[in-house]
């Protein structure tokens, strides 16, 4: 057992201790080395596409020969059948909300991201810690307490926010999957009307990841534009910032040299 | 109330309940770990020994978040004395033990409510042992924190992690201002003690409510 006296910086979580380590407070049994592999996440509302983007990422990395590892939000075995069933009784109150997914963030991040990064993995994160500073903003948890709440997370080398304006975003959600209660934030109790509901907490979202952009350097792209578009952007800068890292075989070689 | 497992403190704590109920107080009782929101995650959790002193922490969070806004507000609003078999500082006896980041866990029960009276059941680890060995013959497997690898055997591996817990008390005695209670005595002698602490804490609620209606 490591002593929790040291490796406590004072620092507010986003000038912690830098990409791929420890934002604030440092998890004291699991000291974070300068491990090999790189946490690239991509955050943005739903109806950006963000799981097309990371297939096509991971097979373009792992035709490269990087090994790739996808995490996403509220999938640990741990704690999904829990947020399932409290989200299906509706009784989850903002509190128990955000305290359930940081325990399944927790769960995950010991448990695959610290591991995969220990082992030289690219770990592709659908989602990061941000989706929940957003969903806990709009319903009114103190922003510094969610904040240090998060502090032992690890912070990603890249973050990429896919940003779509609301009338993009409420088209796609619609035309996708339709509504749903969460979602909707009908928790928030906005209104009885599902749509006008859906339409107050998707703008308050958006309201919410303006500022961290700055906050969690954020490499911003227009979601609205065409898939192929985007990929090739975050490829472009992927591969420039892997360039940096000993890339496994040369990125020219797959007809990039524009890096 | 606060004491390791073993410090008697659920006997103490049910004996007061009864004499502040016998004089016409209205009591509410909410146990640590206790919401149903959270049970199953724990039992999956535990049933796999699955939990890491991260996801333990937090799952004690959320339960405790979920009794406080149901089963510690509603009650304080209503004028009920609520009485809470362990707090806020077993959380940071408890998690710091198993290895968590001590102003982290702070952080994290920031969002309570600040007890009247917080009252710490000490106790020396062989009382603790005895005691629970006496009732039944098998340490649970994290209760014993068997999950930290510190020893194979269930009675040591309790006596170390017990030994830690017990450090970190000492630590919130100071920091909170915890009364407390030599839980080596006689049931009735501790009672006797656990009742003078509290009817003096009421007797200045009382004070200050006259002082109020008199201005």
């Amino acid at each position: 057992m490591t002593s929790s006296s040291t490796n406590r910086p004072e620092e507010p979580l986003a000038e912690g201790g830098g990409p791929g380590h420890y934002y604030s407070y440092a998890i004291p049994y699991l000291p974070i080395g300068n491990y090999p592999g790189k946490l690239i996440a991509i955050e943005g509302t739903d109806g950006v596409g963000r799981s097309t983007q990371i297939a096509l990422l991971r097979e373009w990395l792992e035709v490269q020969g990087y090994g790739v590892i996808e995490t996403g939000w509220t999938r640990s075995e741990l704690m999904s059948p829990t947020i399932d069933l409290a989200k299906s009784s509706n009784t989850l109150n903002k509190l128990t909300f955000v305290l359930l997914y940081a325990t399944d963030f927790a769960d995950r991040l010991e448990k695959e991201i610290i591991p995969a990064l220990k082992a030289g993995f690219i770990v592709l994160s659908d989602r990061y810690i941000f989706t929940a500073l957003a969903r806990a903003g709009v319903r009114g948890v103190d922003r510094a307490w969610i904040r240090n709440l998060y502090g032992f997370a690890i912070a990603p080398h890249l973050v990429f926010y896919l940003k779509i304006d609301e009338r993009t975003l409420i088209r796609r959600v619609l035309q996708s999957r339709g509504m749903d209660y969460w979602e909707s934030g009908m928790d928030m109790k906005l209104g009885d009307d599902i749509y006008e509901s859906f339409r107050a907490y998707q703008r308050a979202l958006l309201k919410e990841y303006t500022p961290m952009a700055d906050e969690f350097n954020f490499r911003v792209l227009d979601a609205r534009r065409k898939v192929e578009v985007i990929q090739d952007e975050l490829r472009r800068q992927i591969a420039a910032f892997l360039a940096e890292s000993d890339a496994p075989s040369p990125l020219a070689a797959i007809g990039r040299p524009d890096v | 109330m606060e004491g390791i497992d073993g410090s008697g403190k659920t006997t103490q704590l049910a004996l007061l309940a009864k004499w502040l109920k016998a004089g016409g107080h209205p009591v509410f009782m909410t146990e640590w770990n206790s919401s149903a929101l959270v049970k199953a995650a724990t039992k999956t959790g535990k049933k796999k020994n699955a939990l890491t002193p991260m996801t333990f922490s937090l799952l004690h969070a959320t339960d405790f978040a979920d009794r406080l806004l149901y089963h510690i507000i509603p009650p304080l609003k209503a004028g009920m004395i609520v009485l809470a078999d362990r707090y806020t500082y077993t959380a940071f006896a408890r998690d710091v033990a198993r290895g968590v980041d001590r102003r982290w866990v702070r952080e994290l029960y920031s969002f309570a409510v600040k007890p009247d009276l917080a009252v710490y059941f000490r106790v020396p680890i062989d009382v603790s042992v005895d005691r629970l060995l006496a009732r039944r013959l098998k340490l649970k497997f994290y209760e014993a924190g068997l999950d930290m690898g510190w020893s194979p055997n269930a009675v040591e591996s309790f006596r170390i992690f017990q030994g830690k817990v017990l450090d970190e008390y000492d630590r919130l005695i100071d920091e909170y201002g915890l009364s407390v209670v030599n839980a080596v005595g006689s049931i009735t002698d501790q009672q006797r003690v656990f009742r003078r602490l509290v009817s003096q804490h009421m007797e200045i609620e009382h004070h200050d409510e006259l002082v109020d209606e008199s201005a």
